[in-house]
């Protein structure tokens, strides 16, 4: 009985759920830090988590000619800096004049921005699809040395677990420096209170630099994960996460990080269970309609709890 | 350039100022002397809050000056202003209610280079209470303690002048007395103060001068208890209400 249920649904739902939740947990917390601090949706956001996985992946292009093989963990690292660096300099050139700004007109500044870093992508690295290893990650059987019976049958890939481990160590991290350090906390004073942070006299831009190299670590981490899942690079990857990633920070509530980690890892697991088979043999919804799934929440929880679960910011 | 009072530690001197074009003080003069506490009070609308966020360089000045310490600060940003040492309460969402009560004293000192910790202990020996609810999130914190949060969190740097905007709006006759006895205290650690209040018999009662304000400019000054025994005012302001 455990065979034919338990291990199939562990393996191919739950499991591919969780990883599933962690790209989304960590794309969710860019935008719910963004949408806290600088207080408008950044609909670029995607399109950053994009650009990430593809610098990794021309880090790992070029040291490939230099005859060395990165593993893409390791060419995330100078991908990161380089994605700071673009966020930076977004946020210098293309959002500061817009500080003082109706939040839509941000918001619609975001939505440009969008389209201006996918063009750039597909100008440079074609509209093609690219992928970071060629053939099939090998299956792991990670318990198979304690039990005989049940370690075969729980099959984790090693980029599950690289996924798992990654996203872990990053919200420790991320908790660590909100709770901790003082910029950290600042970032939360800023969310809290803008207007108070100002007269209190915290160096709200330094604070805003802080947000951004944050959500540009984590979107280039959401980003290198998820093609490490799907193993394949498109263009669009980035804009098809938007909804989902956005579904999460509203679920979680708007500015509140750990709700954006605990509303990623619902919407990945929900999009996931949403095809299982509960009722009869056939899924129960087909998996073409997964990305619904996160609407439906997304939509339900702004008619419901607009605040989301761990009570942030409602509009 | 009318640098105001001799002395002073602030002084606003002949200041027009508004909203954009919206002028709301014609005129304005106040100064605060050392070791003072100087109340305005004044009915709503009268300019009181306007006034001090024209210190702080949040209004658009268009005649007049501010002037700390006899230096000209007149339409400073206010992140210059509080590194200047003005420490400013706002009347309301005046802590960061996502943030412990210790956590935002740390960012009441975010412009003060060291001691930190020292001056933690001062604040606590100061308001004892607060001590006890460190850890504590200060929006679960009641009105009255939620003030002395804020007041602790102004206090954090070296200020040279405390400004307290309607503190007492909103709290109980109990704590109304306990704020009014914790500004005194202040006072006696040599920060004077500038304060606006509608409670206008016990705001004047602890301070050594008052402006009453009208229309945005100044009607009447005196002593504390000079402008408390007048009748004129106590028909305006005291007679009834709070």
């Amino acid at each position: 009985m455990w065979d034919a249920f338990g291990f199939e649904f562990v393996n191919f739902y739950l499991i591919p759920g969780l990883v599933l939740g962690c790209i989304y947990a960590l794309g969710a917390i860019g935008i719910t830090l963004t949408f806290g601090i600088l207080r408008f949706a950044n609909f670029a956001h995607g399109e950053i988590m994009m650009s990430g996985a593809y610098l990794t992946w021309t880090v790992m292009a070029i040291a490939g000619y230099a005859g060395l093989t990165l593993h893409p963990l390791v060419a995330m690292v100078p991908a990161t800096l380089l994605v700071i660096l673009l966020f930076l300099g977004t946020d210098k050139f293309f959002y500061k004049p817009f500080r003082k700004a109706d939040t839509i007109k941000v918001v619609m500044a975001s939505f440009g921005m969008m389209l201006i870093i996918r063009s750039a992508v597909q100008v440079i690295w074609g509209p093609n699809q690219l992928t970071f290893v060629r053939g099939i990650a090998k299956p792991n059987s990670v318990l198979s040395d304690v039990s005989n019976d049940i370690g075969m049958m729980l099959i984790i890939p090693n980029k599950h677990l690289f996924i798992f481990a990654g996203t872990v160590i990053i919200v420790i991290a991320l908790s660590y420096l909100l709770n901790r350090t003082r910029i950290g906390k600042a970032m939360r004073a800023v969310s809290d209170s803008p207007d108070l942070a100002h007269v209190t006299g915290i160096d709200v831009d330094k604070v805003i630099r802080a947000t951004w190299i944050v959500g540009g670590i984590c979107a280039t981490a959401a980003g290198v994960f998820l093609v490490m899942d799907v193993q394949m690079l498109e263009t669009t990857m980035g804009f098809r996460m938007l909804l989902p990633m956005f579904a999460a920070a509203i679920l979680g509530g708007i500015g509140k990080p750990y709700g954006a980690v605990f509303g990623g890892l619902v919407i990945g697991l929900a999009e996931e269970l949403s095809a299982y088979p509960w009722i009869g043999d056939t899924p129960l919804l087909s998996p073409g309609y997964k990305t619904g799934v996160a609407f439906a929440i997304m939509v339900i929880m702004l008619i419901v709890r607009p605040q989301g679960l761990f009570k942030g910011r409602s509009f | 350039m009318n640098m105001g009072q001799s002395g002073a530690v602030l002084s606003l001197n002949n200041l027009r100022a508004g909203y954009g074009q919206t002028e709301i003080l014609h005129d304005l003069s106040i100064y605060v002397n050392p070791n003072e506490i100087v109340a305005i009070i004044g009915p709503n609308g009268a300019g009181k809050s306007t006034a001090m966020k024209a210190v702080l360089g949040l209004l658009n000045i268009t005649e007049g000056s501010v002037v700390l310490n006899g230096e000209d600060i007149t339409d400073t940003p206010a992140q210059k202003v509080i590194e200047r040492g003005i420490s400013y309460v706002p009347q309301t969402n005046n802590v960061f209610v996502n943030l412990s009560v210790q956590e935002n004293l740390e960012m009441g000192a975010w412009t003060r280079p060291t001691g930190v910790e020292a001056r933690l202990d001062e604040m606590y020996d100061l308001f004892p209470d607060l001590a006890e609810k460190r850890n504590q999130a200060a929006g679960s914190l009641s009105g009255g303690q939620r003030q002395m949060v804020a007041m602790a969190k102004a206090l954090m740097v070296d200020a040279k002048i405390l400004l307290l905007d309607e503190p007492t709006a909103g709290l109980s006759p109990k704590y109304r007395g306990e704020i009014f006895g914790t500004i005194q205290k202040i006072k006696g650690t040599g920060v004077p103060i500038l304060i606006v209040e509608q409670n206008a018999k016990q705001a004047l009662g602890v301070s050594d001068r008052g402006y009453v304000l009208v229309d945005g400019a100044n009607r009447h000054t005196g002593t504390g208890a000079g402008l408390a025994a007048d009748p004129e005012i106590a028909r305006m302001f005291l007679g009834g209400g709070h």
